[in-house]
């Protein structure tokens, strides 16, 4: 017990103070902060060179209405003639016309198609053109409204908004019956559980396995188990580098949101950036109000669900899961050779299992109670990634402990599998060891 | 009574798949000797120790601690420098030793004196906070040299201690062996080097393809393997007559090396050169030396 402490405590600190952990966790929520500032300096970033067009109106729909000018983008209605306003826009006078829209008249207010020309030498932009395009129907629409005397208001009414409100029957004490937004918030919050798992599973088992190869080709391991059984060597290493990934998620935790919310004071990520930017997105406006009982509804939906069941089952999938492959990537470390390269392909066994996984998880909050779900809730290799991703749409509780149950089991399998291919596999120096090889280990004796 | 070997090995077996690395080896360590593994490569000298370090445990046989069969609390009383050495690249150096003392049950008060001390002895001392990867290779040997004798153990093992080791560092270790093995350390050795075990060695187990065909002391290994060699030097001639009675197998500066056939003692070689009136400056059995008892016995080829 007191090795296991002393290996623990090693594996802890002598990662945790290393340069490239220290740079890890400091500059991957810089990084972050980066790819936002970039984002939004993309997104902001509209036309910054002015275009000046000109509209001749044949068509007299935009009688008696300004046109809309847009960042760099200026309409210009004009009567001169069309000879008149390409002369001008040839002469390329700094501040003069760059372009003309030339729309027909309209004989018929029920037509379905109308075709304008845009005479310009500068190719049309896409932001130009939708911008164009979104004044001309906009426009279009007014003046069939007007001119074939339609009624507003039944217009209005055409358009409807369906919401689905769900409501439990039979309700466990202090439930409310609204699960309106459970169902969007669960399907949310399952997919950010299950890629954490997946994220957590390959980050932190390929360092347990980076660990195990380096004790290995440094050739520390055989003075290390002449004086710490191999199983205790494992086993404080894949509880070790798990500490190691907990500090780390841990300074994430806090470290992310600090520094974004520094990033917005500093570079001045505020409302107001933050509506052109919803500007700019067409059609995705959302008025405040609208936006406010979105967001009441999510935090409503978020009060549904059952926390005193997710969050210790999320612990245990996740402990189940860590140290399940955590300790397949320790086996397959120490079958490794001295040729990391070439070793490589000794871990495709592991990688396959947790990639179904992640997409059967993607499946699984699509329809969380399919067959193809809940069977692989109770699949061992499966189950920590699809079965956190589940918890929120309230799966019965025999599947629940059913699967926590496999999962655990199957984690203390494989940690007691991995001890035995790996006491073999440290010792043998060299060239990789095959699949097969590694499978006698599991049989040979001590 | 007589103490109990430090180390008996009781027809310890141990096989790997078709392979038998240990065939039935049995031997005794007696207390306070330095013993030599030897064998050529291959012979199963490591599983043999790997054995005895209780990093695997045989398939059958029984090996004994100062007469307990080996347990788990033992490991803290043995110290092993195996063939294929190394340390953890990025710690520092004195916590790299506190770390392995602590291992083999040292408080860490104790760990931390006793590799303060150590290293004092091999002029490190500057080096505590050092990280291990900055260390000369030379460096880097003497503190795993240090790291297997920190806790002070009863039994050292050192499975060719001196391979890659500059002429400076190996002195200085055979010293420090000496030492241990002076204040009551036993000390297996195993290697295939023959100088060094004659050097070193009072006592020998020579093991090949799992089995153990020699064992004893080796002066008396040597004497046993003597096969009637007797060196003279001389001053003036000799007889003429010599080579009728006598098979002349050397001529060197300094002598002739002269092989007895069966029937003859050095006594008869000695009476005739009387006789002839030979000038004698030296007359010595030739003992065989522990290579090529071993070449004999092994009759494979033997690395140099």
């Amino acid at each position: 017990m007191d090795n296991l402490w002393l290996v623990i405590k090693r594996e802890y600190v002598t990662r945790v103070r290393r340069k490239s952990f220290i740079l890890a966790t400091l500059l991957t929520p810089l990084g972050l902060a980066v790819f936002f500032i970039v984002a939004q300096f993309i997104f902001s970033y509209g036309n910054d060179e002015s275009t000046r067009v000109a509209i001749i109106d044949e068509a007299g729909i935009f009688e008696g209405t300004a046109i809309p000018d847009e960042n760099g983008l200026y309409f210009v209605k004009t009567n001169d003639d069309i000879a008149t306003v390409m002369a001008e826009i040839q002469e390329e006078k700094e501040g003069g016309l760059n372009a003309l829209v030339l729309i027909p008249a309209i004989k018929n207010p029920r037509v379905k198609d109308v075709r304008v020309e845009y005479f310009s030498d500068d190719p049309l932009a896409i932001d130009t053109r939708l911008a164009i395009d979104r004044r001309l129907e906009k426009a279009l629409r007014e003046y069939k409204v007007k001119t074939l005397g339609l009624d507003r208001a039944a217009l209005a009414a055409l358009e409807t908004n369906v919401e689905i409100r769900t409501k439990k029957i039979t309700l466990e004490e202090g439930e409310k019956a609204d699960t309106t937004m459970a169902g969007v918030v669960g399907a949310g919050l399952g997919t950010v559980m299950g890629f954490l798992m997946y994220l957590s599973i390959f980050i932190y088992g390929t360092m347990v396995m980076r660990s195990v190869m380096e004790e290995k080709t440094n050739r520390i391991v055989e003075v290390i188990i002449s004086s710490v059984k191999p199983t205790t060597l494992l086993l404080g290493k894949i509880i070790g580098v798990g500490a190691v990934g907990l500090t780390q998620v841990l300074a994430w935790m806090v470290l992310i949101p600090g520094v974004i919310f520094l990033v917005s004071i500093f570079f001045g990520f505020d409302a107001d950036s933050a509506q052109q930017m919803q500007q700019m997105q067409a059609g995705s406006e959302m008025d405040p109000e609208e936006m406010q009982s979105m967001v009441e509804k999510v935090i409503g939906g978020l009060g549904t669900l059952n926390w005193w069941v997710i969050i210790p089952c999320f612990i245990l999938y996740f402990i189940g899961g860590y140290f399940m492959y955590a300790a397949l990537f320790a086996a397959v470390g120490s079958a490794m050779g001295d040729d990391m390269g070439e070793s490589q392909s000794l871990t495709i066994p592991i990688t396959i299992p947790v990639i179904l996984a992640l997409y059967i998880m993607m499946a699984a909050i699509q329809a969380p109670n399919s067959s193809l779900a809940v069977i692989s809730s109770f699949i061992p290799l499966f189950a920590p990634i699809v079965m956190p991703a589940r918890l929120a749409f309230d799966p019965p509780a025999w599947q629940i402990i059913g699967s926590l149950v496999v999962v655990l089991a199957f984690a203390l399998a494989m940690v007691w599998l991995a001890a035995r291919i790996y006491r073999v596999g440290i010792l043998n120096y060299g060239k990789k060891s095959s699949l097969a090889e590694m499978g006698r280990w599991l049989f040979s004796k001590y | 009574m007589t103490p109990p070997p430090i180390i008996r090995v009781d027809k310890a077996r141990k096989t790997y798949g078709e392979k038998v690395a240990v065939d039935d080896v049995s031997f005794s360590m007696p207390p306070d000797a330095i013993l030599g593994l030897l064998g050529p490569n291959g012979a199963g000298k490591t599983s043999l120790i790997r054995m005895i370090t209780t990093i695997t445990a045989p398939d059958s046989g029984t090996i004994y601690f100062n007469g307990e069969p080996l347990s788990g609390y033992h490991p803290t009383q043995i110290g092993y420098l195996p063939e294929e050495r190394g340390l953890y690249k990025q710690m520092y150096v004195g916590e790299h030793l506190v770390y392995l003392a602590r291992l083999k049950g040292l408080s860490k008060a104790d760990a931390t004196a006793q590799a303060h001390e150590w290293l004092a002895k091999f002029d490190l001392d500057g080096q505590w906070t050092k990280p291990v990867e900055e260390l000369s290779k030379g460096m880097q040997q003497q503190v795993q040299f240090i790291a297997t004798v920190i806790h002070n153990p009863k039994l050292l093992i050192l499975d060719e201690p001196f391979s890659g080791l500059d002429p400076v560092n190996a002195t200085r270790m055979r010293q420090e062996i000496l030492r241990l093995h002076a204040n009551g350390t036993g000390v297996i050795f195993s290697t295939h080097r023959m100088e060094q075990v004659e050097e070193l060695c009072e006592f020998i187990v020579l093991i090949n393809q799992g089995k153990n065909i020699l064992e004893g002391k080796v002066a008396e290994i040597r004497r046993r393997f003597q096969d009637n060699k007797f060196h003279l030097e001389f001053g003036g001639d000799l007889p003429p007559g010599i080579n009728e009675r006598f098979r002349l197998i050397n001529h060197t500066p300094s002598g002739v090396d002269i092989q007895l056939v069966a029937g003859q003692t050095g006594n008869d070689l000695l009476r005739y050169l009387l006789d002839q009136h030979v000038h004698i400056v030296t007359f010595r059995e030739l003992l065989p030396s522990l290579n090529e008892v071993f070449i004999k016995q092994v009759s494979t080829k033997v690395e140099a």
